[in-house]
């Protein structure tokens, strides 16, 4: 059984990625952290994003331990600099 | 009212002005954070807000309400704008009314510190000179990530 997640990525992590979103499926049971070690093992150019990057689950600040059920939304926050 | 609203329209500060005050406020406030033309020494000639929007508004709003336990009105209208703005256009507007003056200042001062902490909006500085970068920015409370500035590799586009 997988877990199929939407992935988004804004300002420089979206200029390097090259994209703005992204579908994966993730084994069930996987966390926030997983999906950040799947990516990251992609490579280049997927190997920029930090290893503990900030994210937002269904638009809400979440930790890394955070399970992913089906469908989420699974943002990465560059540091803000709203003002 | 509590108003709030993440887009990328100008914002139209009497309009904003207008949504707060009351017969019983003696003090209305309007701040406004405007894109200036320099930054740590270098020229700027414009700016890119990028914004997370629907997560923006719902965040804004959580902020607007925090604002307005101490100040103890709900009359706070609060926008902020993404996509290309030039030196002099305004990025965040926010208005706020209330009896007295010293509730209004801390609600407004209030609303711009958290903007700047947890707002997912993100800017670009376009510098005279052809270069571009992303303004460093400050991680946000609730991810469980150590506040540093951490290193994003920037990217040099020249402003279409």
């Amino acid at each position: 059984m997988s877990v199929p997640v939407r992935t988004l990525f804004f300002a420089a992590y979206r200029e390097r990625l090259g994209v703005s979103e992204l579908s994966i499926d993730l084994p069930s049971g996987s966390t926030v952290a997983d999906l950040v070690n799947e990516l990251r093992g992609r490579g280049a150019p997927f190997d920029m994003l930090p290893e503990k990057p900030a994210v937002a689950i269904n638009q809400i600040y979440s930790f890394l331990d955070e399970p992913l059920k089906t469908g989420d939304e699974v943002a990465f926050i560059p540091p803000v600099a709203g003002g | 009212m509590i108003f709030t609203e993440v887009s990328s329209d100008p914002i139209d500060t009497a309009a904003l002005l207008a949504r707060v005050g009351s017969d019983g406020d003696g003090a209305a406030l309007l701040f406004i954070g405007v894109v200036r033309d320099h930054a740590e020494g270098r020229k700027v000639k414009g700016m890119r807000y990028d914004a997370y929007s629907e997560m923006a508004a719902e965040v804004l709003r959580e902020i607007a309400l925090e604002a307005s336990i101490p100040l103890g009105t709900d009359r706070i209208a609060v926008a902020h704008r993404f996509g290309e703005l030039k030196i002099g256009e305004i990025s965040v507007g926010i208005a706020v009314s209330s009896p007295h003056r010293a509730e209004a200042y801390e609600a407004s001062r209030f609303v711009i510190e958290e903007i700047k902490k947890r707002l997912p909006v993100w800017k670009k500085e376009y510098y005279v000179d052809g270069v571009s970068e992303w303004v460093e920015g400050t991680t946000p409370p609730g991810t469980g990530i150590e506040n540093s500035t951490h290193a994003v590799p920037l990217t040099d586009e020249g402003l279409t």
